[in-house]
């Protein structure tokens, strides 16, 4: 079966999208789509062919934009996307947004959980992940940093529809197993560099990812990368060997539940790649050791930063890597990580890598 | 009728949605609510809940700052602007 590479771009300035074969090595660009509206994930409804990209303009709002025919023609519904009138939560944009058993899941700022069973036309709030510890200083906008995403991030759980993670933006992520009824803190054993006010919450998870046997996952935090055994019920530290304990993105190998990749950042104000060497690290061994992958990448006077949803790894039987950068680069791997061609290099801010393998 | 001229940003996503139109409407909240029926969705893209106008959407009428409640007439002219925001 011919099978076409497909990478969703989500940037500053509207989604892009980047074609190929499977060789991956020379990729087409087409864009700006979603008239150019701030988009900040993408999500791909394999079932129905449909690709989705949250976004919120500031002008007109948030919303889902969706397209039918991989980016061709696009429409954008925000029908329901709001809270009640009471002005105790205001939505400001949609940020995380996952595809996954038949329906969608859109993660808001402020925090909230929305649902849609009919393709993006409509949506549903879920759950506002009432009496968690925690929820009024998250809710508090004194306590929200620029630019603050609310819940950037929902991973769904393959095999049960009800059960999936929220990542609560700078207070840790959440797992809920009744479709958003009930939540349960998943931080236990995660460190966090500032006083905080209970034990079970008030850490900062960047990007949450879970390898092919569904125990395992890891996660790339404000303060060091985690792996868990056990379906992120406990994590264990995993920094040591690499440059920084900071960064956005990661990536889950799709067939080694021992191999994780990761993006280390400066963690002060630049939160780029230290050195202006660009890198991508990865450990074969569940993290008891690092190897750096620059091959092919710039290793000097690249200042590039990676947003936590700027990485993304397909499933091919030699998995191809790809990440994009807070300055517009478009990096490839088609060989694990090992060697890398930047196949776009002028696109607006990125925040958003996906790849989509369609036939 | 009151002449609306809408921001650059909005016919782009709704067929056939001008730049300037004319609105049967008493006030500015009325024109919104009349645009919405025919492009369904362009009400949320003006408006919050609260209801409130979007915080960097100005509306003139007549060249005045203007609210939802604010009244208009067959004279009317209604700028919605998208306000300065960013780069």
């Amino acid at each position: 079966m011919s099978t076409k590479m497909v990478l969703l771009v989500g940037t500053r300035k509207g989604c892009f999208i980047l074609e190929s074969d499977q060789d991956r090595s020379d990729w087409k660009i087409r864009g700006p789509y979603c008239d150019g509206w701030p988009i900040y994930n993408t999500t791909y409804d394999e079932a129905g062919g449909t690709i989705y990209a949250s976004a919120a303009s500031e002008w007109h709002g948030a919303g889902v934009w969706r397209s039918a025919d991989l980016g061709e023609t696009w429409d954008l519904s925000s029908e329901g996307l709001s809270y009640s009138d009471d002005g105790e939560l205001k939505l400001s944009k949609v940020a995380g947004l996952t595809a996954a058993h038949g329906r969608l899941l859109a993660g808001a700022e402020a925090a909230g959980v929305f649902e849609s069973t009919d393709g993006g036309a409509n949506w549903t709030l879920l759950s506002t992940l009432d009496g968690l510890n925690g929820r009024d200083d998250w809710n508090n906008p004194a306590n929200q940093p620029p630019g603050h995403l609310g819940i950037p991030a929902i991973v769904p759980h393959p095999d049960d529809r009800d059960r999936y993670f929220a990542i609560v933006q700078g207070f840790g992520a959440f797992e809920t197993t009744d479709n958003g009824g009930s939540w349960m803190p998943r931080n236990s054993g995660l460190r966090a560099d500032w006083p905080r006010e209970y034990d079970d919450v008030g850490f900062c998870v960047h990007k949450l990812v879970m390898s092919p046997d569904r125990s395992r996952m890891y996660q790339q935090n404000h303060c060091g990368m985690h792996r868990s055994d056990d379906g992120g019920q406990s994590w264990t530290e995993i920094t040591d060997g690499l440059p920084s304990d900071f960064g956005f993105a990661a990536a889950a190998h799709p067939h080694d539940r021992d191999s994780f990749y990761v993006i280390p950042l400066d963690p002060a104000h630049s939160r780029c790649m230290p050195d202006g060497h660009a890198s991508v690290w990865r450990t074969s061994d569940a993290g008891s050791t690092w190897r750096r992958l620059d091959k092919g990448l710039p290793t000097q006077n690249a200042h590039l930063g990676v947003l936590r949803e700027g990485m993304d790894i397909d499933a091919l039987d030699t998995p191809g890597l790809y990440f994009g950068t807070s300055t517009g680069q478009v990096f490839v791997s088609a060989d694990e990580g090992e060697s890398w061609d930047e196949v776009a290099s002028y696109l607006p801010g990125i925040a958003s890598v996906q790849v989509l393998q369609v036939a | 009728m009151a002449d609306i001229h809408l921001p650059v940003t909005l016919p782009s996503l709704y067929a056939d949605l001008p730049r300037r139109l004319d609105v049967d409407a008493s006030t500015v909240d009325e024109a919104i609510t009349r645009l919405d029926q025919q492009w369904p969705g362009l009400r949320d893209r003006l408006c919050e809940p609260g209801p409130a106008l979007r915080r960097h959407i100005n509306v003139y009428v007549d060249r005045e700052r203007a609210g939802l409640d604010t009244a208009i007439d067959a004279r009317s002219r209604v700028d919605v602007i998208a306000a300065i925001s960013g780069g």
